[in-house]
């Protein structure tokens, strides 16, 4: 270890003191982007459209290659950062997974393998009904319902302990109601169960159900935000996205729930690489191609770098954290 | 017929000398894919989807569908030459393809199988341009239980098939269904049988399975019986090729049988792999030449070949109609979709019916391109059969050991498809099947899934299986089929005073 310590240190005197400008950093070869989800998944998507927007504006101009990695819900992709420690041409593509994976299973990597890049954007989360098979209209209806049926109230999302079911077990603790959660592969389709009336509710971005909105077979009832969304384009029964309550307006007291689009890169990659990606994507965020991605997604334009994304995993981690301990999730030797 | 008339005006969009164009490369693209194990459709379309973002959605959509048909037909040619599958779904047509091969009729084997594919696609397609409005609200009605019904019924088509040993088809399924469980669990999201090995949090790849069991398992056993390969007879002429085409039409009951299995799976949630299983299955049940399927049968080509490519066609409607993709490569599209700015679901098809229709033509076009083209190749490619074993064999090997590596980039994948190799050696040494274990790796874990997700749906009562006409009908079906043997034995038991004995026979070295 000293050895390395050493190694290291040497390296960086001989590339940070000579060249003490920074940004001077630039890929030279192609960068691979991992999306922690199949192909056609969230962060897939969010991967590929920031691909398109480098590329299209010119930004970046070596090749970018998208390679999916969703084994063990996107584990493997920041298991296969810690394999590349200091490789600036790799880029992680996430959300929460990242810090949040690891307290729930038993992975063998930490966060101490990953340098935060960057949080582009956040995508909020809303409550869906099928308003015609459940005759559920708001969300004083829905609280009315599931208490008259204790834990017989199905309630979907994508994959067990994560982002969908704690949400779900924070509605049930502020609430005070029983739901039962129903885990699904992805979101679009739990979001089709709903639709289809063989479970009562979902928890959603809202791209993943707002076609099924557009066809009459849902519903959104409350966003789990602290202000309403500010898109005002009118998009089924004469609502918006701008016209849907906040769930605390409508009776639920969670304030915020958005899930962030999350970069990172391996431990260890030299600062100008981070100071250059960095800059990157706060260009990126500003192409047209990234724009129409928020707008369609109904997303919160946030973005969060260097120490601002820090401070923000350690809060969110914290949250997480705390509910995951609540539920009983947390492993073993916690 | 308000279809018909879109379905023109799709013809108009996709007819012009730039999308034929884009169709070929397409075509042509998918094949080198699909040839190579490993790969694969989906990984092909995703690293070719960068190029579609300056592309315009309708042009993207037809080179990405394209190269689907091709990579589709891809994947039978290494499955007949070298009973390495280059796709999950041409899996069930090494079972009488290869055997077909090696008694020196390559070319026969790869023009069956292509025919009956382009066959099996056409009819998808026809089935897509009539249903395409009615599908959505049907696929609408399939909740946890009808998904695991659909499971059940291609699991009861199996188990009825093997006629061999049911204990030794029970032991393959169970070992199919242990592989399938590795890596962390839908319901619970936590992690099983990984012993802690980075490499299998993410599960067993099915293809790493599928190129040891039957690749290199395959290449074990020709090594032991001396190293003889009868691919030096394969003949080399045009007519030959036209005379196989002429001969398809006689299996038209497979054809339809095998069209409608396809169409049914692909629209439903078992996919084309599914398909092409249960497909086979059934055919080697109800044919009359059933008893010969394993051992180079002709239907055996025809019947997995049609209902691969009927569901690979039916699959790309729920993901359009829906958001959910039908197969690995439809869920790639979808995402290029999103990118495009076009949003998968109901309305897609009154709000972009340019793009819905003009994919719809599009896949006429390109499955006829894609067969005249693979037609085309089926000489090349069965000249390399010519070459004696000591230089195929390590070509095999390569071939092999590049597929595995392919499929995720990890080289602990290598060794898992060495291991396998020797699985599918012992498999075949000890006469078990290898298809109930397959089968059971790619439905697996979703039927798993299904079920728990059922059983969460009606707190545990299995009366959700039986709970409307839909799922009602599908689990007697399934039923039934697991019960055929039984029933035929007991019958002819009775008539002819004892069982048919060419069952167990043929099944030898079928899978």
């Amino acid at each position: 270890m000293p050895k390395h310590a050493l190694t290291a240190f040497a390296l960086t005197l001989s590339v940070v003191v000579p060249t003490a400008a920074l940004a001077e950093w630039k890929p030279n070869r192609p960068v691979e982007f991992v999306a922690a989800a199949g192909p056609g998944g969230g962060t897939d998507t969010f991967a590929r459209v920031v691909q398109s927007a480098l590329s299209k504006n010119e930004l970046l101009t070596t090749p970018i290659i998208v390679s999916n990695k969703s084994g063990g819900s996107g584990a493997e992709t920041f298991i296969y950062a810690k394999s590349n420690k200091g490789d600036p041409y790799k880029l992680y593509f996430g959300t929460q997974d990242a810090y949040v994976l690891p307290l729930a299973n038993k992975l063998s990597y930490s966060q101490k393998d990953l340098t935060p890049v960057a949080a582009m954007v956040f995508d909020p989360f809303i409550l869906w009904v099928n308003p015609k098979t459940s005759g559920i209209e708001d969300v004083k209806g829905f609280i009315a319902k599931a208490k008259e049926n204790p834990g017989q109230l199905k309630l979907g999302g994508a994959k067990a302990k994560e982002a969908d079911e704690t949400l779900m077990t924070l509605i049930e603790h502020k609430t005070g109601v029983d739901l039962t959660y129903i885990p699904y592969k992805s979101g679009s389709e739990a979001a089709i169960q709903v639709a289809g009336g063989h479970i009562t509710a979902n928890v959603n971005n809202p791209s993943e159900s707002v076609e099924q909105w557009k066809a009459g077979v849902q519903k959104p009832l409350c966003v789990f935000e602290s202000e309403r969304l500010a898109d005002k384009t009118v998009i089924a029964d004469g609502m918006s996205w701008n016209d849907v309550p906040t769930c605390v307006e409508a009776g639920i007291d969670v304030k915020t729930f958005a899930q962030p689009r999350t970069i990172w890169a391996a431990a260890d990659i030299p600062p100008e690489a981070l100071a250059y990606y960095t800059e990157l994507f706060t260009k990126a965020a500003g192409t047209p191609e990234f724009k129409g991605y928020q707008e369609r997604g109904a997303q919160i334009p946030r973005l969060l770098t260097g120490d601002a994304f820090k401070d923000f995993i350690k809060q969110h981690e914290a949250t997480y954290a705390e509910i995951y301990k609540a539920n009983g999730w947390l492993r073993a030797e916690q | 017929m308000g279809n018909f008339g879109q379905l023109m005006d799709g013809f108009a969009v996709a007819l012009t000398a730039h999308h034929v164009m884009i169709m070929a490369v397409g075509v042509l693209l998918g094949l080198v894919v699909g040839v190579l194990p490993g790969l694969g459709a989906p990984n092909g379309v995703s690293l070719l989807l960068p190029l579609t973002f300056t592309m315009d959605p309708i042009s993207a959509i037809i080179l990405l569908t394209s190269m689907y048909w091709g990579a589709l037909f891809g994947g039978s040619t290494t499955s007949i030459l070298f009973n390495i599958p280059g796709e999950p779904s041409s899996v069930a047509t090494t079972f009488d393809g290869y055997p077909l091969a090696r008694q020196g009729q390559a070319v026969r084997a790869l023009t069956l199988a292509f025919t009956s594919a382009g066959i099996g696609a056409l009819t998808g397609v026809i089935v897509i341009t009539l249903l395409s409005s009615w599908v959505a609200n049907f696929a609408m009605r399939f909740g946890a239980a009808e998904y695991f019904a659909v499971y059940f019924m291609a699991f009861a088509s199996f188990i009825g098939m093997a006629g061999g040993s049911p204990f030794k088809t029970l032991v393959s399924m169970m070992l199919g269904f242990a592989a399938a469980t590795v890596g962390i669990d839908t319901i619970s999201g936590e992690s099983r049988l990984t012993f802690e090995i980075d490499e299998l949090i993410g599960g067993i790849s099915f293809l790493i399975a599928v190129i040891g069991l039957f690749g290199l398992g395959e290449l074990l056993l020709t090594m032991e019986e001396g190293l003889k390969f009868e691919g030096v007879k394969a003949k080399l002429d045009m007519r030959t090729i036209l005379r196989t085409v002429a001969e398809v039409p006689r299996y038209w009951v497979t054809l339809v049988r095998s069209a409608l299995i396809g169409c049914w799976m692909g629209i439903t949630p078992g996919g084309p792999t599914a398909a092409s299983f249960m497909s086979y299955a059934l055919g080697r049940r109800f044919s009359r030449r059933g008893r010969n399927f394993g051992k180079g049968e002709p239907e055996g080509i025809v019947a997995p070949e049609t209902a691969d490519h009927s569901a690979g066609s039916c699959a790309l409607l729920p993901m359009l109609a829906l958001g959910i993709p039908g197969s690995a490569t439809a869920a790639v599209m979808m995402g290029g979709l999103m990118i495009w700015g076009l949003s998968p679901g109901p309305m897609l098809f009154s709000t972009r019916p340019d793009f819905v229709w003009g994919l719809i033509a599009s896949m006429y076009m390109g499955n006829l391109i894609a067969v005249v083209l693979v037609l085309a190749t089926v000489p090349l490619f069965a000249y390399i059969l010519r070459a004696p074993f000591t230089v195929v064999g390590p070509m095999i090997t390569i071939v092999c050991v590049i597929g595995a590596y392919t499929v995720a980039n990890h080289v602990f994948d290598i060794w898992l498809a060495l291991a396998f190799g020797i699985v599918g050696y012992v498999f075949k040494k000890l006469d078990y099947p290898l298809a109930p274990f397959v089968l059971a790796m790619v439905l697996g874990d979703k039927a798993e899934d299904a079920f728990r997700q059922a059983m969460l749906t009606s707190d545990g009562s299995p009366a959700i299986f039986f709970s409307n006409a839909l799922v009602s009908t599908m689990m007697g079906l399934g039923i039934l089929l697991l019960c055929l043997p039984l029933i035929t034995v007991l019958f002819k038991g009775g008539l002819f005073g004892r069982p048919a004995a060419g069952d167990a026979e043929a099944h030898g070295r079928s899978a």
